[in-house]
């Protein structure tokens, strides 16, 4: 699903050069449930930028789904991100005064899909995340979990071939975060590639590879031998089976 | 994604800040509404003075008498008592431009009719005062050749006169006796009500043969104006030449001298008039487009401010798929329906506006579809030109860097 072959990242600013990534190899299949670590500064927010196709990387080979992203320019990037990829953020990022619905529904809106296909789609992602019935409700009539659960089924109402999540659970209690964490064990087992950016071993735990970053550099690849499973009441509602 | 996504999407972003979209919407809708209502207003009184010059008759010239000389002290036109009934014959000689000729001599006069007692402004004339300007009779006939000839002490009075005099401006009058001045006429006819529609109430006068007039009423034997019709409104230019001519040669000036006389040109004045009305269009025109551009800069503005204030939105739209396009079109859609919707208001309010004001001046104030689709399409085209330049900004954002905006 996703290949990478000797990404570098460098930034200049002024006259120094930084290279955030020096040369990474990374294969993920499909179907994987991978976390990514690292302190800050290990070059794993850049790794994320370049995954998420919201930057190019300064040397290497991107494959994602069979397509060589790394060269392609800022519109054939908004169109892979459409396509592609599904975006949960550290803040959410939900569009404020916009019902959750319609927050879902925007990115079928970008791909062209007609009103009730878009609305119908929209409403089945939610359903998905155990939201089926606060569609109507604005994000700040959420809480931080909800809200978070309205930005993954955004991320999934596209069908995206990879899900990308940065610090998903980085601005929620632990509760929450394992009502969040109990989603991503449901997609990834409804056949779901996942990435997870963390620096949070016990998020890592969840996931079924940890892959670690150093100063630019994939420093730790490993499979999880037993991940957590997480427990969450919410999940028990939906009546999950996993 | 297709324009009517985008609109809807733009819609959706204007009516979440509604206090500011109105705000901003403001300066548009006083900017249209004072275009439309300035123009509005200025065509109006264009088309007033246009009618009044028309109202004193058609192909009209008007001679009046030159400047009074004496001891080094001009008078103002018309001062002078230079033309006679000597001259109205070489007038109607003069040439073949000429169509009708007709003397006037006046005065203000005490009019008396039994217990009925009012003043007004008595007119020595001929017959051909009525084919020039256009006076039609209500009950009775209008002064002839032969009342002029033989001094007649015969009147054709005005509808207000007959009010004044009698109560009711259908009062019998036709062959009763009025005083003017204490001189008794016979009221021989009542003229048809035009309305003030010159430069004074042309119902609100009394006519006298010329002749009458001069022996019994002014005491003097000069004429105060010639009232000549030119045979065609091609030919007015030519008539004023001929008369000219004419004048000249019968007062014995030498060239060189200046005329004892001057004439006024209807179509002259109203093309003078036309002008003057012209350039108030244009300037009341342009002091309210400079509203409306300051309008156009304040939509500039917020939406810049929009752009900033909205970058995290920016951001999170491109992460999940929006092309620069996208963005654009958003934006400048918002910038084109603030300035279309507070054109469309303008125009409400400019249209009222004017009927308002028309009705206060009491004149009527004429709306054209031309200055309406104008200033339509120039708030349209704020809505764009100064649209662009956020939307651009908005756009070209890099989305790692909106998305990390606090």
């Amino acid at each position: 699903m996703i290949r990478l072959h000797g990404i570098k990242k460098i930034y200049a600013t002024g006259e120094i050069e930084v290279a955030a990534l020096r040369g990474v190899d990374l294969e993920v299949g499909a179907g994987e449930f991978v976390s990514i670590m690292g302190p800050s500064g290990s070059g794993k927010s850049t790794m994320m930028n370049i995954l998420g196709c919201l930057d190019t990387p300064s040397e290497g080979e991107y494959m994602l789904d069979g397509v060589n992203v790394a060269r392609a320019t800022g519109n054939e990037l908004a169109v892979i991100r459409n396509r592609k990829i599904g975006f949960v953020f550290q803040g959410f990022n939900l569009l404020p005064r916009t019902t959750a619905l319609e927050n879902v529904e925007l990115p079928l809106l970008y791909a062209g899909v007609g009103g009730k296909e878009r609305k119908e789609r929209a409403l089945e992602a939610l359903k998905a995340v155990g939201l089926g019935e606060r569609v109507h409700h604005k994000p700040k009539e959420l809480s931080g979990g909800q809200q978070q659960r309205v930005a993954i089924a955004r991320a999934l109402v596209t069908k995206p071939a990879i899900i990308l999540a940065d610090e998903p659970t980085g601005n929620l209690d632990t509760h929450s975060s394992e009502d969040v964490m109990a989603i991503f064990q449901d997609l990834h087992a409804s056949g779901n590639t996942i990435l997870i950016v963390t620096h949070e071993p016990d998020i890592a735990e969840y996931t079924r590879r940890i892959v670690r970053f150093r100063d630019g550099e994939i420093v730790g690849d490993e499979q999880v031998a037993n991940p957590r499973r997480a427990l969450s009441q919410e999940r028990e509602e939906r009546g999950a089976v996993s | 994604m297709n324009f009517l996504e985008s609109v809807r999407v733009s819609l959706r972003a204007l009516l979440a800040n509604k206090l500011r979209s109105i705000l901003t919407m403001l300066g548009i809708i006083i900017g249209v509404s004072a275009v439309i209502a300035m123009v509005g207003i200025a065509n109006g009184a264009t088309a007033q003075i246009t009618s009044q010059i028309q109202g004193l008759g058609s192909n009209l010239l008007i001679v009046s008498p030159g400047q009074a000389n004496s001891g080094g002290v001009r008078g103002g036109t018309g001062s002078a008592n230079t033309l006679t009934m000597n001259d109205l014959p070489k007038i109607e000689a003069a040439g073949s431009a000429v169509k009708a000729v007709a003397p006037s001599a006046g005065r203000n006069a005490q009019v008396v009719y039994g217990a009925g007692n009012t003043s007004t402004t008595v007119t020595g004339t001929t017959s051909e005062y009525a084919v020039i300007r256009s006076v039609s009779m209500e009950r009775g006939r209008f002064l002839t050749q032969a009342d002029v000839d033989q001094y007649s002490r015969v009147a054709v009075v005005g509808p207000t006169v007959v009010q004044n005099l009698m109560g009711s401006a259908d009062a019998d009058i036709v062959g009763k006796i009025i005083k003017l001045n204490n001189v008794p006429f016979q009221v021989i006819g009542v003229t048809a009500s035009q309305g003030s529609s010159g430069f004074q109430n042309n119902d609100d006068m009394i006519f006298v043969p010329i002749t009458t007039a001069q022996a019994r009423l002014i005491g003097n034997k000069y004429v105060r104006q010639f009232f000549i019709e030119a045979s065609s409104a091609d030919m007015m230019q030519t008539a004023q030449d001929e008369v000219t001519i004419a004048l000249r040669q019968a007062h014995k000036i030498q060239a060189g001298q200046p005329d004892d006389f001057s004439i006024m040109n209807q179509a002259e004045v109203l093309q003078t008039m036309q002008g003057v009305t012209q350039t108030m269009t244009m300037l009341l025109g342009g002091i309210a487009a400079i509203s409306l551009l300051v309008g156009g800069i304040g939509i500039m503005n917020i939406m810049l401010v929009s752009v900033t204030e909205r970058t995290r939105e920016i951001g999170i739209r491109k992460a999940i798929g929006a092309k620069g396009r996208d963005i654009l079109m958003q934006f400048l859609i918002e910038a084109v329906i603030l300035s279309v919707l507070g054109g469309g208001i303008g125009i409400i309010f400019g249209w009222s506006g004017s009927k308002l004001i028309g009705r206060m001046l009491n004149m009527t104030a004429s709306i054209s579809v031309f200055s309406v689709l104008m200033a339509f399409a120039f708030s349209a085209g704020i809505g764009i030109v100064f649209g662009v330049f956020p939307a651009r900004k908005a756009a070209g954002m890099d989305p790692i860097d909106a998305l990390r905006y606090e």
